[in-house]
């Protein structure tokens, strides 16, 4: 059965180039909204022209090289050979779904293959609750139910389950944000095909495999069968070279990118990042620049596997795997360069994350409140990094600062690591000299708003600068809210100003 | 905005769906950025009969001869397995997100469950900000009284929450023709067949206005706005149209074997 089903809708693939965006070829095969274009030229002098797609062999029995995501499409569809556009069948290796999409794919599966259904695999699929945990909201809870029913009745080998609300600590199985969870508790792997039912399911392309989100229909469907029919994307690739400044983070990257090509360049479209910068990144660097690839509308993203990520999954899996990387001669719709070196700390203003300026240019907005967590700002790195801009300022912050680590673990990270250059400190303990707020409950808190109870919403009509990673009208509660995108860094020093401010007003 | 209003006869048994209009007539439009008026064209002849006689939940409708054809079946079932969708439409911008949609605070519903998936139509579009001066969905009702969404660029954007095109479909929309989409709300929209996602060429969302009266015609890849008397061209729907007609994957799957009946 070759037709193809699901198919993307026929996109008008016209190059809507603005002058003042140099960087596009004419070859640049993706819509640009000219509405949404906010280029700053400063910045656009860092990119390199775009390079032409680089033509494979021509004689006929020479297979034409693939990029890292087509190949991982041929070996899930079990095919030697496919290119950009096929629709083909691919075998999951690992489904996720948590409290707020579990429930509807759940009845979606027993509604289509019946109520005595049996999962395609009981081991394939990882069931997380993290997103309207700590709330009184009758139905948040019952949804957690709902998943642990399913999860009894079906004998899920993992299910990462919480009944006191009241201390998350007496949970010995619950973990937290479902996307670092995923990567901490083993189960990202290069080469793999990894779907979830959200959209920051992408993240795990920081693995060397092809990740993203998909809805709760698809999941009732791969509940059933464990296939997916999903179209091969093309690959717009992003090299990045040069030694990272100190007062830049992943973040940084990954909003300079969205604000190139917009919240919808990289529809139906893999992002690859390579380049020496992209090789010196942490595992959970990699991660905040993999998440963010929804927020360009982009279907995955990727960094090839290498000793960092062989380190980090040394302790944390023993389930072999196998690497792939895109083929010498493999084709790119459009590849985009960066010197590291020039860029600066970014935000992205409201209301949408390709809404970009540079941190020192927005120094007189003045701003309620910040927020640092979720599954973009809330890791580990992200908490010593904020720390790391208190410590050097030894003030503390003048506005609400609210702390919420995405998993457990990370809270325990929070509490437990040195901070260098601290004598020893915590975060913890640095975070409390600052003034902040202690830090709260895992999970994924108020990034999307939740139920009214939901610590840190935002209530009132605020200005925020927030780690998270959509800042679209009333994500984090009020319609009216105002949300600045961030690195962890420029956060901590919006804190300490009450300001957006340029982070590096305290780390040079 | 006497015009549009001297179309609808003031005794019309109309649904609710004709009120919006004349409402439309009189309020500020959106998008909210422009505040502008539908011109009616002169060609357009004044005693066209927009009045609904039928309680039909979707906006089956006789055809009306001044401007379209005849249909084959004068008709057609209420179902949005039609070719044809006809009613009045609300106008949203570029990248109209899912947070807009269904805010999250929403998502505690389940759609599987029939009273939730009722409530979910109650929400949608609720997250819109206050410069859209026409709501979606009056308080107190589940249905909207806008059958059609015109959208611009890349829209369902941001999350991946299938609650999104279920919340529209549960509101009554019937379909939305939008300048591009996003791409998990399109899958999520073809593997529900809760709302058939249908492209325009061209800025539709700047030529027509919320409350403007239009039939879109799936097989002649066109929609006729009434109240500004222009037809616009829409893309063919291509490979999604056969999951879609089916009634989503599932019964597509069923249908071409893939999973047992």
């Amino acid at each position: 059965m070759a037709s193809s089903t699901i198919t993307s809708p026929p996109t008008p693939l016209i190059n809507k180039k603005d002058a003042g965006l140099s960087a596009f070829s004419s070859q640049a095969s993706f819509s640009v909204q000219k509405s949404q274009k906010r280029v700053c030229k400063k910045i656009v002098s860092v990119m390199a022209p775009q390079q032409s797609e680089r033509r494979p062999a021509t004689t006929g029995s020479v297979k034409t090289g693939m990029t890292m995501t087509e190949k991982i499409f041929a070996k899930a569809s079990e095919k030697s050979q496919l290119s950009p556009g096929e629709n083909v069948w691919v075998n999951v290796d690992v489904l996720m779904t948590h409290d707020v999409c579990g429930p509807p794919a759940i009845g979606i599966f027993k509604r289509e293959f019946g109520e005595n259904a049996k999962v395609w695999d009981r081991e394939k699929l990882v069931i997380i609750p993290d997103h309207y945990i700590f709330t009184a909201d009758e139905r948040a809870n019952r949804n957690v139910g709902i998943l642990r029913d399913f999860c009894n009745e079906q004998n899920i080998k993992y299910f990462y389950d919480i009944k006191d609300l009241g201390n998350f600590k007496a949970n010995p199985d619950y973990k937290g944000v479902c996307h670092v969870a995923l990567a901490q508790e083993g189960h990202c792997r290069p080469g793999e095909v990894l779907l979830g039912t959200d959209s920051h399911t992408c993240t795990a392309g920081a693995f060397g495999q092809f990740a993203t989100g998909i809805g709760n229909t698809d999941a009732g469907f791969v509940l059933g069968t464990g296939k997916l029919l999903l179209k091969v994307p093309p690959t717009l690739r992003f090299v990045m070279d040069g030694e990272m400044p100190d007062y830049l983070l992943a973040k940084d990257l990954i909003l300079q990118i969205i604000g190139e090509i917009s919240v919808s360049g990289a529809t139906y479209k893999s992002m690859e990042f390579v380049g020496t910068t992209v090789e010196s990144l942490t595992m959970e660097e990699r991660m905040t620049l993999c998440n963010m690839v929804v927020e360009a509308g982009g279907k995955n993203g990727v960094v090839p596997a290498d000793s960092t990520t062989y380190k980090y999954l040394e302790d944390k899996t023993s389930v072999p795997y196998e690497p792939v990387y895109s083929d010498e001669q493999a084709r790119f719709l459009s590849e985009y360069r960066f010197d590291v070196s020039k860029l600066e700390p970014l935000v992205a203003k409201p209301h949408s994350p390709d809404n970009r300026a540079l941190a020192r240019e927005c120094k007189d907005v003045k701003i309620d409140r910040v927020y640092i967590g979720s599954c973009t700002g809330g890791k580990t790195e992200d908490f010593m990094a904020a720390a790391k801009v208190f410590l050097a300022s030894g003030k503390k912050v003048k506005v609400p600062t609210f702390l919420v680590p995405a998993t457990q673990k990370v809270w325990m990270d929070v509490y437990a690591l040195p901070v260098p250059g601290s004598g020893g400190k915590t975060c913890a303990q640095i975070f409390e000299e600052a003034g902040c707020d202690t830090p709260a409950s895992p999970s994924c808190g108020a990034c999307l708003g939740g139920p009214r109870d939901t610590y840190a919403r935002m209530n009132e009509p605020q200005v925020c600068v927030s780690t998270t990673n959509r800042n679209f009208p009333g994500r984090m509660g009020h319609k009216e809210g105002q949300i600045y995108l961030a690195s962890p860094y420029t956060a901590a020093a919006s804190a300490l100003t009450g300001y957006v401010t340029d982070p590096r007003e305290f780390l040079q | 905005m006497a015009a549009s209003a001297s179309i609808i006869p003031s005794n019309a048994t109309a649904t609710a769906k004709f009120r919006a209009t004349s409402t439309a007539a009189t309020t500020p439009l959106s998008p909210p950025s422009v505040l502008k008026f539908p011109s009616i064209s002169p060609n357009y002849p004044s005693t066209k009969p927009l009045i609904s006689h039928s309680a039909l939940p979707h906006f089956q409708h006789k055809p009306l001869s001044a401007v379209t054809p005849p249909n084959a079946s004068s008709t057609p079932p209420p179902t949005a397995t039609a070719s044809t969708f006809h009613g009045v439409c609300y106008v949203v911008g570029d990248n109209l997100d899912t947070d807009q949609i269904i805010p999250a605070e929403y998502l505690t519903l389940v759609p599987s469950n029939p009273e939730e998936y009722k409530k979910l139509g109650s929400y949608a579009l609720i997250g819109l900000p206050s410069s859209y001066q026409t709501r979606f969905v009056e308080p107190g009702q589940f249905k909207s009284n806008y059958s059609i969404v015109i959208g611009g660029d890349n829209f369902g954007c941001g999350s991946s929450r299938e609650h999104a095109p279920v919340a529209l479909g549960a509101a009554g929309v019937a379909a939305v023709v939008a300048e591009s989409y996003a791409r998990i709300f399109f899958r999520n929209s073809v593997a529900t067949g809760e709302i058939y996602p249908l492209e325009s060429e061209g800025r539709l969302c700047e030529e027509c206005r919320t409350g403007d009266v239009v039939t879109i015609e799936v097989a002649d890849n066109k929609l006729i706005n009434h109240t500004t008397g222009k037809e616009n061209k829409l893309k063919p729907i291509g490979d999604a149209g056969p999951v879609i007609e089916a009634g989503g994957i599932f019964a597509y799957a069923r249908k071409t074997g893939m999973i047992p009946a």
